[in-house]
């Protein structure tokens, strides 16, 4: 029988077990350096924010693997011998398979800092993480204060964790508002006010300098590269960005970019080696796409994608329209399509920009500005339902189209207010006096 | 070392969780107000009872509000779940049992043992507890108070309370609060304030709470009931119409068009109290694949209990003889037995496939229910059936059933096993309706095409134990019978997937294996598999 290992138990590996062995009869080793069991790594913020424990974050129950009669390997592999079919791990012993799949994820981005390794100072990606925060920043009497480095996704989801346990927050982000590489200028700054609301110290174009240590190698304060100025902490969290978690394939003859270079059909220049998720890297970006893609969502549509090659239906990856999600703070974020910041924005795209006056709610609406071929939207405090935008960007409706009939798109709980109408007509009176 | 060691025990209770000064004032009074309750118990004569018991439900309410609004309203709105399985009451903690055996001995208390709540026999004054509530009584029906008036007081401040409580916790989600609304004023108007009306203006009428209705109030059709109502003239009829007509018309309409959710999280008072004083509770319920099993097995079973006790109770007090009214035992059971045929068929015909696997148990479920509709027929004698006592039957059902599985575990274990371990295995009202919401119904959960992360949110915080992630993460909706609509995983998802909705019943249920956003071909090709 095949035997089909995959490394890495996160979403893409464990969606592309799953598919396989709906599609065959193969034998199946899922192996994992960091949890015994699958769990979702999006919630690793709940389990310290008390929400939820571990245990809740696991998609699966126990019994799931052994009823589905998929083996789960716990430890690290070391190496990749490809000449062998053979993986050895660091404990020493090693497994042979006839087809492996690469899904090792991503780690937290360290630049060089001085004092980046010191006990206080951690990204936020693994189990371990999250541990490593219990220990460092259980209270505020502990961690008196918190410094975050990076203004993405991941570091504002850290800022909420502290937050929660009254830990008080400094947030470095380099850019001139917070994640506008990405947002439109008015959703950026309605989030800097946010931010501001929960009582966290924003410093916008702020970068870090260094880390400083005490004598035990704790940290204990951070320096700011523009400023000088010296801030008393006890945690910084390294939240600028993630890069493929590669570094056991460089003695290996895999290919390998920033990430494991893969082509449409997620092959490797080796046969019978494939990568999916976010280690995977594609040779030539797909559309607006970037050539890593380190979401949830893509990682589970190469799995699915994947289980159909091994199993015998060869299948290019094709993604359909983009899209996305986040919640910041206590504002959910949801995009369909492309909208992009003033950052990589192509010249024929305008917007459409609508907030509430509660400063809660917003709509970034993109269009070209020729044909007013409507390309995407971001919503932010009202819910859109994915299934209407994916068609409506199928059928490549217009713009006025889209602003007309949102109504239909609307996803918000049953007896919340709409705001169709008010969205309609600031459209309207725009194009008025445009 | 670390000085943390010293005052939290474990990493899993980290201490900056503590509450605010506020909410320690408001803990107080609240206290203060459980502690004159107690004094009552203890047989504390107090010289002006409508003072103290004013006292003491103003002193909880305040405490409660008070507490709620340290808890939230110093806080941006949003969803409030922090450290709540930190919390010792609300994660199976020392405080979480020792309210669950409070809870629990109250319940027992109350129900076999009330002259210790102090109420009367033969005759005499209350004394104690159920004595401080006299005044309130004789205000609204001029009657002493029972241990069941002092119970449904305090339910009612419960729900009325908490409910205020709820209704700050989710200032952002109108659904959450207007459903609140609505159980807080079906627990004071229809539970509370107007069967206390009704009694002034007729007092032979059997206690009525109009929006319980069978099986949930299982003693309707009881002899001593359905004679109270007949007794009563027009009034009295159209009420005990107005019982049938609720749960063989008004409800199925309703559920086709809203779900069960239109009674079990909007109306019933048991559901009321689960929604509001069980809200810190509800990520405790079970979402184990082998919980539902059980689940499945017992409220049916349950179901069939009731349907059997009710058709016995009602056999026993019917005679043998067409000529002294058309409605004899032979006549009735022919009925029963009909009426059920009639309903399996025509869910065979119309929804066998849907139905699938679980065919099979709606059929021996079924079967068993004939075959003891059949056996109490031909076993039934002028008071006996089963070769027990008709009586025998209905007490145990009423103390088995009613009391010890809707109160003393349904609400007593509300910390250990969840705030709706009644509705999820025992309510047979529950069943009904669940029956049809899954099979006949506009309601389901919508999921939102390929947006789900993952992250459990919405299991953890379902009441009714339902592994919702589980739907949302193959992109499939949620029709499930025991959903109860609360829309709380709705609320906490925090990637906007999940909409209750009532829509057509096409296409409500979706299975699929790859989810929208990935290439459409192979979403057609696997899908279609
Ligand atoms: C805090 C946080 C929040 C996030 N929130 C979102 C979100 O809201 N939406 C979204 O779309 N995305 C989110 N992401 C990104 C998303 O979680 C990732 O894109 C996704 O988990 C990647 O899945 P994967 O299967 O590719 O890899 P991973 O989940 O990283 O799994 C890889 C596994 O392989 C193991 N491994 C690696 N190397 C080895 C080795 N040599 N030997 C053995 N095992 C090894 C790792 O330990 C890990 O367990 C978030 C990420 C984080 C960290
Ligand atoms: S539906 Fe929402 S809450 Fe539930 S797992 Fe998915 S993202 Fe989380
Ligand atoms: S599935 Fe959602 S709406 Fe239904 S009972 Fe559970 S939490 Fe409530």
């Amino acid at each position: 029988m095949e035997h089909i290992v995959i490394i890495g138990n996160g979403i893409s590996g464990v969606t592309a077990a799953r598919h396989i062995r709906k599609n065959s009869d193969k034998k199946i080793t899922i192996i994992s350096a960091e949890t015994k069991h699958f769990f979702s790594r999006t919630a690793l913020m709940y389990i310290y924010m008390g929400h939820m424990k571990y245990e809740h974050t696991k998609p699966y129950e126990d019994w799931f693997w052994e009823k589905n009669r998929i083996a789960l390997k716990q430890g690290f592999v070391k190496t990749v011998d490809t000449d062998n079919k053979t993986l050895h791990f660091q404990e020493g012993d090693s497994v042979t398979y006839d087809k492996l799949i690469i899904a090792t994820g991503s780690k937290p981005n360290k630049f060089g800092w001085p004092g980046q390794d010191l006990k206080g100072a951690q990204g936020l990606y693994s189990k371990q993480d999250v541990d490593n925060l219990e220990i460092y920043a259980p209270n505020n009497k502990v961690c008196k204060r918190a410094v975050i480095v990076g203004g993405g996704l991941i570091g504002i989801e850290l800022a909420e964790m502290l937050n929660s346990r009254n830990i008080p927050v400094t947030f470095l982000v380099r850019e001139t508002s917070f994640w506008n590489g990405v947002l439109p200028e008015g959703e950026s700054q309605m989030i800097n006010r946010h931010i501001k609301n929960h009582h966290i110290d924003l410093r916008l174009n702020t970068n870090l300098k260094e880390i400083v240590a005490d004598e035990n190698g704790n940290v204990k304060s951070i320096i700011i590269e523009e400023t000088g100025e010296e801030i008393a902490c006890n945690v910084v969290g390294l939240t600028a960005g993630v890069t493929p978690n590669i570094d056991f394939l460089k003695t290996s003859k895999i290919e390998l970019g920033r990430g494991v270079l893969v082509n449409r059909f997620l092959e490797t220049n080796i046969p019978d080696v494939y990568a999916i998720g976010d280690c995977a890297e594609q040779h030539k970006a797909i559309g607006n796409r970037r050539p890593i893609e380190a979401v949830w969502y893509t990682g589970r549509m190469m799995g699915e994608t994947l289980a159909q090659t091994i199993c015998g239906n060869k299948r290019e990856y094709k993604p359909g329209h983009w899209f996305n999600s986040a919640k910041f703070l206590d504002i959910e974020y949801q995009t369909y399509g492309w909208v992009f910041g003033s950052r990589g924005k192509p010249e024929y795209e305008k917007h459409f920009h609508w907030k509430h006056e509660d400063d809660t709610k917003c709509i970034t609406v993109a269009y070209h500005k020729d044909t007013n071929l409507f390309l995407g939207i971001n919503t932010f405090g009202i819910r859109m339902r994915h299934e209407t935008f994916d068609t409506w960007l199928t059928q490549k409706r217009d713009v006025a189209y889209v602003i007309n009939h949102l109504a239909e798109a609307n996803f918000d709980p049953e007896l919340y207010s709409h705001y169709e109408t008010a969205i309609q007509t600031a459209f309207n009176n725009q194009f008025q006096t445009a | 070392m670390s000085n943390k060691l010293n005052h939290s025990m474990s990493l899993a209770k980290p201490d900056a969780l503590d509450i605010s000064n506020k909410q320690k004032i408001a803990l107080a009074i609240g206290v203060i107000g459980l502690f004159i309750l107690a004094l009552a118990l203890l047989n504390t004569n107090f010289p002006n009872k409508a003072l103290f018991l004013t006292l003491a439900l103003g002193c909880i309410s305040l405490g409660i509000i008070g507490y709620a609004r340290g808890a939230y309203l110093n806080k941006l709105e949003g969803i409030k779940n922090d450290g709540v399985w930190f919390k010792s009451i609300s994660s199976r903690g020392v405080w979480g049992w020792i309210v669950g055996v409070i809870l629990t001995t109250f319940y027992i208390v109350l129900y076999f043992f009330p002259k210790y709540l102090g109420l009367a026999t033969d005759g005499e004054a209350n004394t104690g507890l159920i004595s401080l509530f006299d005044p309130l009584s004789k205000l609204l029906s001029g009657r002493a108070a029972s241990q069941w008036f002092v119970y449904g007081t305090l339910y009612t401040v419960a729900i009325l309370a908490f409910g205020y409580k709820f209704i700050l916790k989710y200032r952002h989600n109108r659904y959450q609060q207007v459903r609140t609304v609505s159980v807080m004023f079906f627990q004071l108007g229809f539970a509370f304030l107007i069967p206390e009306f009704m009694y002034v203006m007729n007092n032979d009428l059997p206690y009525y709470d109009l929006k319980s209705m069978w099986p949930l109030n299982y003693y309707i059709f009881d002899e001593w009931s359905v004679n109270g109502f007949l007794s009563n003239g027009t009034i009295g009829l159209a009420l005990l119409l107005f019982g049938i007509i609720s749960i063989f018309v008004i409800s199925p309409i309703l559920t086709y068009k809203y779900g069960k959710r239109w009674y079990c999280s909007w109306v019933c008072g048991c559901g009321g109290l689960a929604e509001t004083a069980g809200d810190s509770f509800r990520q405790l319920s079970s979402k184990k694949m082998s919980a539902w099993k059980l689940e499945r097995w017992l409220i049916h079973t349950v179901l069939v209990f009731s349907v059997v006790m009710t058709t016995a109770m009602i056999y026993t007090y019917l005679g043998y003889d067409s000529n002294d009214f058309w409605l004899t035992r032979g006549v009735f059971i022919a009925l029963v037995i009909g009426f059920l045929t009639l309903l399996f068929t025509a869910v065979l015909y119309f929804k066998g496939k849907e139905f699938g696997k679980d065919a099979k148990y709606g059929a021996i479920g079924f079967f068993a229910t004939i075959a003891l509709l059949l056996i109490l027929h031909f076993t039934g004698t002028t008071d006996n059936v089963f070769f027990i006592k008709a009586g025998t039957l209905r007490s145990t059902y009423g103390i088995y059933i009613g009391s010890i599985f809707s109160g003393v575990i349904g609400t007593g274990f509300y910390p250990i096993l969840g705030n709706r371990s009644w509705c999820r295995f025992g309510c047979p009202m529950a069943a009904v309706l669940g029956f049809q919401q899954r099979l006949f119904s506009k309601f389901r959960i919508t999921t939102n095409g390929g947006q789900c992360i993952s992250c459990g949110n919405c299991s953890n915080s379902c009441e009714m134990g339902i592994d919702v992630r589980a739907y949302a993460q193959k992109g499939e909706n949620i029709v499930r019978s025991s959903c109860v609509g609360c829309g709380i995983c709705s609320a906490v998802c925090p990637r906007g997937v999940l909409k209750l909705e009532n829509d057509s019943m096409q296409g409500r249920i979706n299975p699929t294996e790859i989810l929208l956003g990935n290439d459409v071909d192979l979403m057609d090709y696997v899908n279609k598999n």
